[in-house]
């Protein structure tokens, strides 16, 4: 199964962005002090982000590692949300166990879940080898359903189930198309791991059964689109983010849809280039727009602060999918680029919902408001506006863009698309007007400082900054990206 | 394409293990329910280890042992265990009556011949039919995880779909051995996270009925 090939490539430097965090994992199990475990769970993070920036520059494929721009910047995406998830960990935690909610023993679980999943999700992108891949996807779905039952109050034991139950099958359904997509591929690459990569099956694409590869898109556009949470099979999202660990379960877990649409789009490539497979696009743009209408419903009737904000994610995940859908090089580097920035966008927001959640003791619409001119308030304030894509901040650009590019490719698309996107920002905006104004409820601890918000300034900052103006190199970068997947 | 020994046998291990999902979905009794788990997965691992010698591929003889053991023992006697510190001697009562349930079930094995066997035309005839099988399956666990109350079997309806994956994965020839060491390995894991849970369940809910879990949920919107 390991041919010294790969076992170079475990030791070579770009793997080390997925080594450093599960040893950290492994090592923070043992840690009995959370204040330190908080502080190594931060440096690791800190570590493995510093290693993911090195990657552009080692770009390179193997038999077990895929380093191009798509998976670099991925990698670093996600690796800059454990740093922000880290960092804003530390104050959560430290409030968790002097509440009492959180004892020693689960502590440690949580600090090694929280890079275990790190980990897991870095080995997903990164990974040249659809099973590995999937095996990344698998160990991050367990380690996230753990963290998610920590509290073990009868919500949380119901969202880790649902998470497990929904997630498991979507994951199963993924190994299937996995299988069948290697059975498509067996004929031109021959038998073993080449029938699993995805170096060798975009030189095999054009080459392979069409029906097949249609048999194995449809499974594993269910399974994937699960874990990117795309409706009918999104139920999992709102409980998990508004029960478990806010840094794990919201902010980090932020990512996971991401990873969940890089694989879609690898997929999407391999599709395109067939003769004889039908077109990923409709499907994809399908479930996208399906996701982000009835997210953007059903933000109206939450009463739950943390399953509005993971309803808007569904929304705005539908979105990518579905500029994903259109294909073609402008839609792509706009989805790439939506994702990027929203991605960012809700860590801060949930930086700053977990606090206000903590601050309040509560975590509905009615236990959370008059936040008013605070640093918190404020903080808070200006997330949400950077999510609902008003200006100045760069999502507006990337709505624009995608915008654009479906009046350009499907302009009777643009109709629900653009109500969509409207009905969103619009629930949004309302929902702040009602945590920022009137009466404050009371409180049960005191004001937050605002340096325990800087994990949430550190994204806006760079948000704001790209609505402004964007570098010509960021534009080459995020055009590299896109230039990725066909 | 000679249709010898090794076709009949592999394709009726493949039926066995297809008529013992049915008996997984129409089964009341827990204990019945786990043996019946078993037997699947032992007919799996024979259908493993005789894959292996007619494709000549030591490498299943591996995923034979691993899914005897672990599937075939292991598990089943831990969810034996469970079900007895839990005191789950009763019949479960099913969420869907036995008679809906097996027509939907023979619906999801006609689905699942008519989606693959036109796909796979150029395939292996062995291929093609197991994969049928494997498929056919795959949605009978999925069934099963959906007209099923109770933790325990939603438990088992998964892992019986996981069954099907492994059916899948060891009638197609040059498969990397990986996919179901992989599998076997995240399946344990699965399993020692389950068994967390339903004490979890347990101790929240003084009963493993999913119905419990429905109440909380529509409480918070």
């Amino acid at each position: 199964m390991t041919s010294p090939g790969m076992l170079a490539e475990i030791l070579s430097p770009p793997f080390w962005v997925v080594l450093l965090p599960l040893a950290a994992a492994i090592c923070l199990a043992f840690v009995r002090d959370h204040r330190a475990a908080g502080w190594i769970n931060l440096a690791a993070a800190i570590g493995t982000a510093l290693l993911a920036a090195r990657l552009p520059g080692q770009t390179g494929a193997g038999e077990l590692l895929l380093v191009d721009p798509l998976s670099a910047h991925m990698a670093m995406l996600t690796a800059s949300i454990g740093v922000i998830a880290a960092w804003f960990s530390l104050g959560y935690i430290r409030h968790e166990a002097a509440s009492g909610r959180l004892d020693g023993w689960r502590l440690r679980q949580y600090h090694a879940l929280f890079q275990a999943f790190l980990g897991f999700m870095l080995l997903a992108l990164l990974s040249n080898n659809l099973g590995i891949a999937w095996v990344g996807m698998e160990a991050a779905t367990i380690s996230a359903v753990i963290v998610v039952g920590l509290s073990r109050t009868a919500e949380a034991v119901e969202a880790s189930w649902k998470f497990f139950i929904l997630c498991g099958v979507g994951i199963a359904l993924a190994l299937f198309g996995t299988i069948v997509l290697a059975l498509a591929a067996i004929p031109v690459t021959g038998p073993g791991l080449p029938a699993m990569s995805w170096t060798s099956l975009a030189l095999a694409g054009p080459r392979m059964q069409g029906s097949l590869l249609n048999l194995a898109f449809v499974f594993l556009l269910i399974g994937y689109g699960t874990k990117a949470a795309l409706a009918p099979l999104h139920g999992w999202m709102p409980d998990a983010h508004a029960e478990g660990p806010t840094p794990v379960s919201a902010v980090l877990a932020g990512s996971i849809p991401g990873v969940a649409l890089v694989l879609i789009l690898r997929l999407r490539g391999l599709m395109v280039d067939n003769p004889e497979a039908i077109s990923p696009g409709p499907p994809l743009m399908a479930l996208g727009l399906a996701s982000a209408l009835l997210a953007a419903f059903s933000l109206w009737r939450r009463r739950d602060v943390k399953r509005f904000f993971a309803f808007s994610t569904i929304e705005q995940t539908g979105v990518v999918a579905f500029a994903l859908g259109l294909g073609g090089a402008g839609a792509t580097f706009a989805a790439m680029l939506h994702l990027t920035l929203h991605t960012l966008a809700k860590a801060a927001v949930f930086v700053c919902v977990g606090r206000a959640a903590q601050l309040k003791g509560g975590q509905r619409f009615t236990d959370i408001g008059g936040l008013g001119a605070t640093p918190l308030g404020l903080t808070l304030a200006a997330a949400i506006v950077a999510v609902a894509g008003i200006p100045p901040f760069g999502l507006f650009a990337s709505e624009f863009l995608v915008m654009a590019e479906t009046i350009r490719r499907q302009p009777l698309l643009a109709l629900p698309l653009g109500f969509a996107l409207v009905l969103g920002g619009w629930a949004l905006i309302s929902r702040l007007v009602a945590l920022s104004t009137g009466a404050p409820t009371p409180s049960i601890g005191p004001v937050v400082p605002w340096t325990s918000l800087l994990p949430a300034w550190l994204p806006l900052a760079a948000i704001i900054l790209l609505g402004f103006a964007m570098p010509e190199a960021l534009t080459a970068w995020f055009a590299s990206v896109a230039g990725v997947a066909r | 394409m000679t249709h010898g020994v090794a076709y009949d046998l592999s394709h009726l291990l493949g039926g066995i293990i297809l008529v013992l999902s049915f008996a997984l979905l129409s089964q009341r009794r827990l204990d019945a329910v786990i043996t019946l788990y078993a037997a699947q997965a032992i007919v799996l691992a024979v259908a493993a280890s005789w894959q292996g010698w007619s494709q000549g591929v030591t490498g299943l003889y591996v995923t034979a042992a691993v899914t005897l053991a672990a599937k075939g023992v292991a598990i089943p006697s831990a969810l034996r265990r469970i079900a007895h510190r839990l005191n789950l001697r009763r019949s479960i009562e099913p969420a869907l009556g036995v008679f809906p349930t097996m027509v939907l079930g023979v619906a999801f094995v006609a689905l699942a011949v008519l989606v693959v066997l036109p796909t796979t035309a150029q395939s292996q005839a062995v291929t093609r039919e197991d994969l049928a099988l494997a498929l056919s399956v795959v949605l009978l666990g999925l069934l099963m995880m959906m007209t099923r109350r109770s933790a325990l079997t939603q438990v088992i309806g998964f892992l019986s779909l996981e069954n099907g994956l492994i059916l899948a994965a060891i009638s197609i020839a040059g498969l990397p051995l990986l996919v179901e060491l992989a599998v076997a390995f995240l399946v344990l894991l699965a399993a020692i996270v389950f068994g967390v849970f339903f004490f979890r369940i347990r101790d929240r809910f003084d009963s493993l009925d999913l119905g419990h879990l429905d109440t909380v949920g529509r409480t918070h919107l």
